[in-house]
């Protein structure tokens, strides 16, 4: 089965690289400050002995003081898994940068995420309504709704 | 870059949503039933004849479903169409992928507003005399999601529907049932009166 590594213990490992980019960190996930995203992503991507080469899932959570992505990485090499999140405080004009670049499964599963929360994702090369039609005004899975 | 070459242009994105959005405001008002006048006329006493007849024989008894299935009823569609049930008793076994080879539309599902042109699409494309059965409470007033954002609220909006089925989902009972009352409708018609 695939082990979930520590958000603790791989925060620890980022601080050394990234000295105060880690917001906060516990035994199942890893907050990170949004500016910092792309390199930490990179990071964990591309070090040898982590080797997420693997996006599993991108989501995206309304908590009415922010906006929150999740992004469940995964190692095909080492069989091991980590959940890495950022958060973007703006409602008028939420944006996190994109990590298309890193790994393509973002793609769609970013534009959904644009698409019913309103996220837009600095750097995607294709940032556009993906399930309801163009035109269609707001963004329906905001909390805005309840 | 290699990626974009993938995707649509943005043109045809545009002109979809323009598409979508017309639809909507279109599709307000529920679109009366057709054959309507049918029990009205009948009560006048017209007169049937022969040809009528036998012509209603040859249409309701082959009445060929198309495929427009878009979500859950469709299962209970599939089980009416197997052995157990078996619509090939009504001449009905053959579902058609091309509307055009088709007479009847089973609305098997919920529909949303993207997926509404398309449906209104193949309607447009059976040649007459067609047909369709409301097939579930989606199809019929778009059940539990008639609030939603995304949902048609029922398959009259957007295509005249002759027989409307109840239930979530409706057993194959039902929908035979309903495809019973079709035949009836199918066979007072005439072709004197203009009524299809």
């Amino acid at each position: 089965m695939t082990l979930a590594l520590s958000g603790k213990d791989i925060a620890r490992q980022i601080e050394k690289q990234f000295p105060g980019c880690v917001a906060e960190s516990a035994a199942e996930s890893l907050l990170v400050k949004a500016e910092s995203l792309l390199e930490i992503a990179a990071y964990l991507k591309n070090t040898p002995g982590l080797d997420f080469d693997y996006l599993t899932a991108v989501s995206g959570v309304d908590y009415f003081d922010c906006f929150e992505v999740v992004y469940h990485l995964t190692s095909l090499k080492h069989n091991h898994s980590l959940v890495l999140k950022a958060r973007c405080y703006s409602r008028d004009n939420p944006a996190l940068p994109s990590v298309v670049g890193l790994w393509r499964a973002a793609d769609f599963q970013e534009r959904e995420i644009y698409d019913l929360l309103g996220i837009s994702f600095e750097g995607h090369p294709n940032l556009k309504r993906i399930a309801l039609w163009d035109g269609f005004e707001g963004h329906p899975l905001r909390k805005d709704f309840l | 870059m290699e990626i974009e070459e993938v995707y649509s242009s943005r043109e045809l994105d545009k002109v979809e949503g323009r598409a979508i959005n017309e639809l909507i405001a279109r599709s307000q008002q529920i679109i009366p039933d057709p054959d309507g006048w049918l029990d009205e006329e009948l009560d006048r006493n017209i007169l049937l004849t022969s040809v009528d007849a036998v012509l209603n024989w040859a249409r309701r008894t082959s009445m060929w479903p198309v495929v427009c299935f878009p979500a859950c009823c469709a299962f209970e569609f599939i089980t009416t169409a197997a052995s157990r049930f078996d619509i090939s008793r009504f001449g009905m076994e053959i579902v058609r992928a091309s509307p055009r080879h088709a007479d009847l539309m089973i609305t098997a599902g919920t529909l949303t507003w993207k997926m509404a042109p398309q449906v209104k699409r193949i309607y447009e494309q059976m040649a007459e005399p067609k047909w369709v059965i409301a097939m579930g409470a989606c199809a019929i007033s778009g059940g539990i999601f008639a609030s939603s954002y995304s949902v048609v609220p029922g398959y009259n909006r957007i295509i005249p529907v002759d027989v409307y089925v109840p239930g979530c989902p409706p057993r194959p009972e039902a929908l035979i049932h309903g495809i019973r009352m079709l035949h009836k409708k199918v066979s007072r018609a005439s072709i004197t009166t203009g009524g299809e």
